[in-house]
C-alpha cells in the first residue's frame, strides 16, 4: 500500500509539470488546447532519441522543452494567423505530431532501461549523502515495512516542479504576463492597450506545450521508455489534474491556484492507483476513471453550492416565520 | 494632432445589401479639441471611430496622428497612441483580474511589455493617487478583481485606465450609454474633468443632445456616412437641443430637395 501510494505521488509530481501548462492554456489563454496529447509525445520521443544518442540527459530534457514549445508555437500560428478555431488547430497539431513523433522515434517504443538518465545520473551523488536512509528509518518508526528504493525521484522532481511553479507565478505577474491573461480574458480589451494578442497568444501556447514535453520527457526517463502512444488522453489528464485541484484547493490568487493544479495531478495519481486496486477494475478502465473523476470535480462543487445556498434561504425563511408568528 | 483625409468605406460592395458607412470624411482635430460626435442609428459614427482606432481599415484615404501616417498600422500598433473606452463597461476592464493589474495594463499602454513586475511598490502608489480622482474609494480595493465592481465603477475605471497615460487621441463611444442617468452624470463629469485636466484631444460618440452640448468646443453630426454639420467655439456655446434638431431637419430636407431632383 504505502508503496504504490509513493509511487502515485512520485508520478503525480513528473505530470504537474504537465498540468501547469494545461492550466496556461486552458484556464490562463482560454484556449481549450489539444495539442497536448502529441507534445507530451514529442517531448518524450525528442528525449529519450537524444539520450540513446549520447546526449547527456539534462540537455535532453531541455532540448525536449524546446520541441514542445514548437509545437504549441505552430498551434498557435494556426490558430491567430491562419484564423482556424482554437480546438481544430489543436487537433489538427495533435494528429500530425503523431507522424512526427514516429518519425522522431524511428520505431514505436524506444527503451531506456540500458540508457543513462536524469534520475540514474542523480543516483550516486544521492546515495553519498545518507538521505535515504535517514528518512527509510524515520518512517520505518511509524510502522512503514516497505521502504522505496529511492527517494531521489520524489525529491528532485518537488524542487523542479516548484521551481517552474514559482517562475509560473512570476511570470503571470510580469507586464509581458499581465497581457497574457487579459488575452485570455478579454481579448479585445487588452489589444486597445496595444498588445499583439496574436504573439502573445504564440508564445502561450509555446510555454504550455513546452511544460507539457518536458513532463513527457521526464515521464520517459522514469519509466524507461517512450512510446508513440503514452499522450493518448493526456489533455483530459491535464484537465482532470486543473480541475480535481481547483475544486479542492480554491483559486484565490494565482500562486494558490498554480499550487491546487500541482495537487490536483497528485490527488487524480492516488485516486486511480486506488481505483486499480479495486479487484474488477483492470487498468484498461484507467481513462473511463479519469472521465468520471472529471464529470464528478466538476458536478460535484456545483451541487454543493446549490445545496448551500438552499440551506441558506431555509434559514431566512424560518427566521422570516419566526418574526411574523411573534408578530 | 489627428486628420482623417478622404476617408470612404464601403461594406458589401456590388451586392444588394451595399451600405455606404462612410463617404468622403475630412476631419481635423488640433490639440486639445474636445469634439462631440451626434448622428442617428447608422449615421456612421462608429465606423468612424473604428477607422481611427485601426479595428477597421477604409477602402481609401489616411488616417495621420501628430502628423505620422497610422493607417497602415494594425490596431495593437495604432493604440499606442489612442485611448478608448467602449460603450459596454464589460469591454474596457478584465474582470477576473484585480484593479491594480488593470491599471498595470493600462500604464504599459506607450511602454514596451517586459519580464518585470507589472504592479511595484511605487506603482501602486501612483496607482492610488490616480483612483482617487474618481472619488469611488476603489483607491481601497487595489487588489479586488474587477469583475466584482459595478457597471458605474467599471466604467469609471476604464475611463482612467483610457486616459492617465495621456495618450494623443482619447475616443469615447456612447461610454455613458449603458449606465443610470445618476452614474451616466457621474462619468459625463469625470470625462470633462480628465480631458480638461490632461488636455487630451478627444473624439466623443453620443446619443444624447445635451451631453453632445455640454461637453466639448466643437459639434459634428453625422448622417449616411457623412459629417453635415461641424461648428465650434461660440457658435456650439449659443447651440440649444431645438436649434440643433431644426439645423438636423434644415440640412436633411435638403438633401431630401437634392435627391428629388436627382431622380426627377
Amino acid at each position: 500500500m504505502f508503496i504504490s501510494l509513493f509511487g502515485a505521488v512520485e508520478s503525480g509530481v513528473i505530470y504537474a509539470i504537465m498540468a501547469l501548462g494545461v492550466y496556461l492554456s486552458f484556464r490562463v489563454l482560454d484556449f481549450p488546447d489539444l495539442t497536448v496529447d502529441g507534445s507530451f509525445v514529442t517531448g518524450a520521443a525528442v528525449g529519450a532519441i537524444s539520450i540513446t544518442n549520447g546526449v547527456p540527459p539534462i540537455l535532453a530534457t531541455l532540448l525536449a522543452l524546446l520541441a514542445g514549445f514548437l509545437t504549441g508555437s505552430i498551434t498557435g500560428i494556426l490558430n491567430t494567423k491562419g484564423k482556424i478555431n482554437p480546438l481544430l488547430s489543436g487537433i489538427l497539431m495533435m494528429i500530425a505530431l503523431y507522424s512526427i513523433n514516429l518519425r522522431i522515434l524511428g520505431r514505436p517504443t524506444l527503451s531506456l532501461i540500458r540508457e543513462s538518465t536524469l534520475f540514474k545520473n542523480l543516483e550516486p551523488i544521492w546515495d553519498a549523502t545518507g538521505i535515504d536512509q535517514a528518512i527509510n528509518g524515520f518512517i520505518g518508526l511509524m510502522g512503514v515495512e516497505r521502504f522505496p528504493d529511492t527517494w531521489v525521484v520524489l525529491i528532485f522532481m518537488i524542487i523542479v516542479t516548484v521551481l517552474i511553479k514559482l517562475l509560473t507565478d512570476y511570470f503571470l505577474k510580469t507586464e509581458v504576463g499581465l497581457a497574457l491573461r487579459a488575452t485570455g480574458d478579454n481579448e479585445r480589451m487588452i489589444r486597445s492597450l496595444s498588445a499583439n494578442t496574436d504573439t502573445l497568444t504564440i508564445a502561450g501556447l509555446g510555454i504550455s506545450n513546452g511544460l507539457v514535453a518536458l513532463s513527457g520527457a521526464l515521464v520517459a526517463q522514469y519509466g524507461g521508455f517512450a512510446d508513440v502512444n503514452m499522450g493518448i488522453g493526456m489533455i483530459v489528464i491535464g484537465l482532470a489534474s486543473v480541475i480535481i485541484g481547483e475544486a479542492l484547493f480554491g483559486t484565490k490568487n494565482i500562486a494558490r491556484t498554480t499550487l491546487a493544479v500541482i495537487g490536483g495531478a497528485i490527488v487524480y495519481r492516488i485516486v486511480v492507483t486506488l481505483a486499480l486496486r479495486v479487484d474488477f477494475l483492470k487498468t484498461g478502465d484507467m481513462k473511463l476513471i479519469t472521465a468520471l473523476l472529471v464529470i464528478v470535480a466538476l458536478i460535484a462543487p456545483k451541487i454543493i453550492t446549490a445545496s448551500k445556498e438552499n440551506r441558506r434561504r431555509q434559514r431566512k425563511k424560518m427566521a422570516l416565520n419566526k418574526k411574523t408568528e411573534e408578530v | 494632432m489627428l486628420s482623417l483625409k478622404n476617408i470612404a468605406l464601403t461594406f458589401n460592395e456590388d451586392t444588394p445589401d451595399e451600405k455606404k458607412a462612410l463617404q468622403d470624411i475630412h476631419l481635423t482635430l488640433e490639440k486639445g479639441d474636445f469634439v462631440t460626435v451626434i448622428g442617428s442609428n447608422g449615421a456612421g459614427k462608429s465606423t468612424l471611430m473604428n477607422v481611427i482606432s485601426g479595428s477597421l481599415k477604409p477602402d481609401i484615404g489616411t488616417v495621420a496622428i501628430d502628423g505620422r501616417q497610422v493607417v497602415h498600422l494594425p490596431e495593437y500598433k495604432r493604440s499606442s497612441y489612442i485611448g478608448r473606452v467602449f460603450q459596454d463597461p464589460m469591454a474596457g476592464t478584465a474582470p477576473s483580474m484585480t484593479i491594480e493589474e488593470n491599471l498595470a495594463m493600462a500604464y504599459a499602454r506607450n511602454k514596451k511589455r517586459r519580464l518585470r513586475a507589472g504592479v511595484s511598490k511605487k506603482r501602486r502608489e501612483l496607482f492610488r493617487e490616480f483612483l482617487q480622482t474618481l472619488q469611488l474609494g476603489l483607491e481601497d480595493r487595489l487588489t479586488a478583481k474587477v469583475g466584482l465592481l459595478s457597471g458605474g465603477e467599471r466604467q469609471a475605471l476604464s475611463l482612467l485606465m483610457a486616459t492617465f497615460t495621456e495618450p494623443n487621441i482619447l475616443l469615447l463611444d456612447e461610454h455613458t450609454a449603458a449606465l443610470d442617468p445618476s452614474r451616466a452624470e457621474l462619468i459625463t463629469n469625470l470625462t470633462g474633468e480628465i480631458v480638461d485636466k490632461f488636455n487630451l484631444t478627444t473624439l466623443m460618440v453620443t446619443h444624447n443632445m445635451q451631453q453632445a452640448l455640454d461637453l466639448g468646443n466643437r459639434l459634428i453630426m453625422m448622417d449616411k456616412g457623412q459629417i453635415i454639420f461641424d461648428v465650434s467655439g461660440d457658435q456650439k456655446q449659443e447651440l440649444t437641443i431645438e436649434k440643433l434638431l431644426h439645423e438636423f431637419q434644415r440640412i436633411r430636407g435638403k438633401m431630401l430637395d437634392n435627391d428629388r431632383a436627382i431622380l426627377g
